[in-house]
């Protein structure tokens, strides 16, 4: 266990500084909406997505941490990474359609991936296929309504095949989450549903994998929810719980304090 | 169209067992059979059409092909974000079925209205629009959708038989052939039938060549366009002009450098004097009734 924890460890380190790279290479924002969710995809895509399963990244604005995931798989090569936001590419800001097989569906517009998710894990349902569908949705993206008619689609339907990972940082768009619609990703409301609900720390992986593995053991007919607290920006410290980093690039300045930061406690 | 629609939706459903059929909370007195046909292929989503188009996409990415049932607007502009993004960009095979397109539900007012839906869809990616003018015409509509299997849009209306004859070219069909051609009327949808109507009139009967378009993009072979040139045209169809079949077609014959004579455009005019009633009613304040589409065609003969 020690072993994984240190592997894991310096897998997220890896991970983030591909990350920075690839923003640093493009000069793009969002950074800090990767960084906040990068441990979330390690646990659920690196870790536990098995070949029979699908994982939708719907908070398509982290696509470079899907990317950068995606290439630790081996599924995407350095050319496509060094291709990333150039006219011509596979992998623009947010994810694009029938280009990847590690991309089942493009995002970018909130609130599509979970009815997709809810739609793959009825079709595992209708043919008894035992694949499990992993939908990682961001605490903003729980404002928009498809939200709450996937939920109870999903609940009607009992699939217990389906997993949404809620990265809830408190941040969005233009304001805490508290101050712009209320708490819409509050564990509360996905047990008033009646989903199967576990929280985690979202940046630690072998909390995140213990919360799916725990979920995953239980076909209860009842959909799960992992909410996962997260820090906006984690990593670099100037970065977390920051607004202004779901939209800044960084000067060269930052990017190279950022991977100092990143190095020093990841690694 | 809906009994038929049903009837066939049942004998595919029957032959191939990847379709699944998901419906917006709705077809009562209509698809009782069909949900006791398909059993746990056939899905109550709820009045919930957005994620009814999500879960199709989801479950058309796992080789079913999937239609998704709905009064038309609740079926297209409430959804036409899921229908764009994760249908048509995918090149999934999700059709949309619109029950009542135009004014087909009438007094039930104007949120039930679809009069600019073929505008919204047939501009996607990828995706096929089926206007059934005829009610014989749904069950091949329906294979060729199933056959096809990409995005596509069923707008069902109320409509009698085909008319004996009738010929395909492209996505046209020409359902009245006259021998001294004097004018080309195209009609989209059921309101072809008041064009049809319209020629009963002694003095216009036997004059006129007339076509109903049956999808939208529109696929005109040369030779039929070779045909309209120099002589008068009149488009008749129940949807607004910005994106219909006469703007659509415009573009077609203006591509092909053929010029007809005159090109009149009789089309939804929404609610010009804000009152409501009776699918004939809307149709008579768009000028789309057979009084109206007879009072141009005389214009054409004078």
């Amino acid at each position: 266990m020690v072993t994984e924890a240190i592997d894991t460890k310096t897998l997220c380190g890896q991970l983030r500084l591909k990350v920075l790279d690839l923003y640093n290479q493009a000069h793009a924002g969002h950074i800090g909406c990767s960084l906040s969710c990068i441990d979330i995809i390690a646990a659920s895509l690196i870790l536990r997505k098995r070949e029979q399963d699908t994982f939708i990244l719907s908070k398509g604005h982290a696509a470079a941490a899907l990317y950068a995931s995606l290439h630790h798989l081996g599924e995407l090569t350095d050319a496509d990474l060094a291709s990333y936001y150039l006219n011509g590419t596979t992998l623009p800001a947010h994810p694009a359609p029938n280009k990847h097989k590690g991309i089942p569906f493009a995002t970018g517009s909130l609130g599509h991936g979970l009815p997709i998710g809810t739609g793959i894990a009825k079709a595992n349902k209708l043919t008894g296929e035992n694949g499990r569908v992993f939908v990682l949705m961001s605490d903003g993206e729980t404002n928009e309504g498809t939200t709450w008619e996937a939920a109870h689609f999903a609940m009607q339907n009992q699939l217990d095949n389906l997993i949404i990972l809620i990265d809830k940082n408190g941040l969005q768009g233009f304001g805490y989450t508290q101050d712009v619609l209320g708490d819409t990703a509050d564990p509360a409301k996905w047990k008033a549903i009646g989903f199967d609900v576990v929280e985690a720390d979202g940046h630690d992986v072998q909390s995140l994998t213990s919360a799916i593995d725990e979920v995953s053991g239980r076909p209860n007919g009842v959909p799960k929810v992992v909410v996962a607290h997260t820090i906006k920006g984690k990593g670099v410290s100037y970065m977390e719980d920051r607004l202004e980093w779901h939209y800044l690039p960084m000067t060269p300045d930052q990017y190279a304090q950022a991977v100092d930061d990143v190095t020093s406690r990841y690694f | 169209m809906r009994k038929e629609f049903s009837a066939a939706m049942e004998r595919l459903a029957r032959e191939d067992e990847k379709i699944v059929f998901i419906t917006g909370d709705l077809g009562y007195s209509a698809l009782e059979n069909l949900q006791t046909t398909m059993g746990p292929r056939f899905i109550n989503a709820g009045v919930a059409e957005q994620n009814m188009v999500g879960v199709a996409a989801g479950m058309a990415y796992k080789g079913y092909k999937v239609f998704v049932y709905s009064i038309a607007p609740f079926a297209v502009y409430r959804c036409l974000e899921q229908f764009r993004n994760d249908v048509c960009l995918h090149n999934m095979p999700v059709f949309i079925v619109g029950n009542g397109g135009g004014y087909g539900y009438g007094i039930m007012g104007s949120s039930h209205h679809a009069i600019e839906d073929l505008a919204c869809l047939s501009s996607l990616q990828n995706v096929n629009t089926y206007i059934p003018a005829f009610a014989d015409e749904v069950e091949p509509m329906l294979e060729q959708i199933v056959t096809e299997a990409r995005p596509a849009y069923l707008r069902l209306g109320a409509g009698p038989v085909t008319p004996e004859g009738a010929q395909r070219m492209g996505t046209f069909k020409q359902i009245v052939k006259s021998e001294v051609s004097r004018g080309t009327i195209v009609a989209l949808g059921p309101v072809a039938a008041n064009a049809l109507k319209a020629l009963d009139n002694q003095e216009l009967a036997g004059q006129f060549d007339v076509f109903t378009a049956t999808n939208l993009p529109l696929s005109l072979p040369d030779e039929q366009a070779n045909s309209w040139t120099g002589k008068p045209m009149l488009i008749v169809e129940e949807h607004v002009s910005i994106g219909g079949l006469a703007q659509q077609l415009s573009v077609k014959l203006l591509e092909k450098g053929i010029t007809p004579s005159k090109f009149v455009s009789l089309s939804a005019q929404g609610y010009p004097d804000g009152l409501y009633g009776s699918q004939q009613y809307h149709q008579q304040q768009s000028g789309l009734d057979t009084a109206n589409i007879a009072r141009q065609l005389s214009n054409f003969l004078n």
